[in-house]
């Protein structure tokens, strides 16, 4: 883009000093139109409807911050500042679903916009114009580039750490009588989850000296069959350790995965409910609930 | 190393301490199948706590145990899995269909007691 070819009347090439220069002139009219272009920039956000999710009021605010770090990252030439700001606006605004054409967007308009004005004040000089384009170009590129990567690394990480705590959160395997534990299951099961599943189911197992598990599936609206295979596994695996499993809550869907991938039904104990699934539990456990009035002595 | 087979009342208790040859579990299959027969035992449990892998010839030769032991006449509990190695068998295939299982030794005993003395001894859970 940058080059001596691409100019007409072939003026020399731009030397770094030179450029320097062009962007500490550039620097100095973007200081001075700083209010009007805020103001046409902040306009031309709400025109395009972007950052719907924000206030007039917040836009033009953080229009204003990006507007003075943009300038910063064009007169210093180093984005460390810009990075760390960027980093810091989109935790701020990636909880209020803000989204990531929106961000590329407002930088790009900003770019635009700063392009016009240059324009409008250079028109009469076209070589001028054409060399300070040289200089704007590159840097406002570089500073749309860290906006964006800021922002797209910043969600990642937050959507890894909701990751990381949905999975602590997604496997619980509670005693709920001695020798019988239960382990609800909500929500979707990928190839991993339902790994650890298993790793937990036996381990609960092993620690809680279980007889019967009731694993729960009402909150799983489908699984495809390598799961579905999982879950036969895991209640074979079950067995090895003496522990009875009873799966309840099947969908309709579910049911006919299993059907359809030819799992042995023989094997799996399957009960509609949770409430089915824990008498059933019980009644291989021995116990038998009486109401206390039955029983003659007041319940501990 | 050969199996140590320890007769306990009425049941036979295996109790495998180190990874097992192909010749310690043939070794082990015919102590268990002759003795059961001559101190007239009700129970066999093999305890495989110790195994943290179990091939197919092993599982094969659990099964072939369970049933013969059976056929004479008694009932065999396989306990003391571990987990990892539980997971790792159903994954290869190695279900031991028909053979009883139990956590550990205790749960063993209770689950023999249970399916032979049947409610002479009370045992199993309160109920």
């Amino acid at each position: 883009m940058k080059g001596a070819g691409s100019k007409p009347g072939g003026s020399p090439v731009a030397t770094s000093e030179s450029t320097t220069a062009l962007l500490r002139e550039l620097v100095a009219h973007l200081r001075q139109n700083r209010t009007g272009l805020r103001e046409e920039w902040a306009r031309r956000i709400t025109e395009a409807k972007l950052l719907t999710a924000m206030t007039k009021d917040e836009v033009f605010a953080e229009a204003t911050s990006v507007y003075d770090n943009y300038v910063e990252a064009l007169e210093t030439g180093t984005f460390e500042a810009l990075q760390a700001y960027a980093r810091n606006l989109s935790e701020r605004i990636i909880p209020r679903g803000v989204q990531t054409d929106e961000v590329v967007g407002i930088v790009l308009l900003l770019r635009d916009v700063l392009a016009r004005s240059l324009f409008s004040r250079y028109h009469a000089d076209f070589d001028k114009l054409n060399r300070i384009l040289d200089a704007y170009e590159p840097a406002a590129n570089r500073i749309a580039i860290t906006v964006a990567v800021g922002f797209v690394q910043e969600r990642e990480r937050t959507i890894r750490e909701q990751q990381e705590a949905i999975r602590e959160l997604s496997t619980p395997v509670l005693q709920v009588r001695e020798r019988l534990l239960i382990l609800p299951i909500i929500g979707v099961i990928d190839p991993q989850r339902a790994r650890q599943l298993t790793e937990q189911l036996l381990r609960g197992i092993r620690t809680n000296r279980a007889r019967v598990v009731v694993i729960d599936i009402t909150g799983v609206a489908a699984m495809d069959s390598n799961v579905a295979n999982h879950l036969v596994l895991t209640v074979e695996a079950s067995r090895l350790l003496g522990a009875t499993v009873i799966v309840t809550g099947l969908s309709p869907e579910i049911a006919q995965t299993l059907v359809n991938i030819g799992v042995d039904l023989g094997k799996m104990n399957t009960v509609g409910d949770l409430q089915g699934g824990i008498e059933e539990a019980e009644h291989l456990l021995g116990y038998k609930v009486v109401p206390v009035a039955e029983t003659g002595t007041p319940a501990p | 190393m050969e199996v140590p087979i320890l007769k306990q009342g009425p049941y036979l208790i295996a109790s495998v301490q180190s990874a097992l040859t192909d010749a310690d579990l043939l070794q082990l299959r015919d102590g268990l199948v002759e003795k059961v027969g001559r101190f007239r035992s009700r129970g066999v449990i093999v305890d495989v706590t110790a195994l943290d892998v179990m091939d197919s010839f092993a599982s094969r030769m659990l099964r072939d145990i369970a049933h013969m032991i059976r056929l004479r006449g008694a009932e065999t509990v396989i306990v003391g899995f571990q987990p990892e190695v539980a997971f790792a068998m159903v994954q290869l295939g190695l279900t031991l269909e028909g053979v009883a299982t139990a956590l550990d030794l205790e749960e063993g005993l209770a689950f023999l007691d249970q399916k032979i003395k049947g409610n002479e001894r009370g045992q199993g859970p309160r109920g």
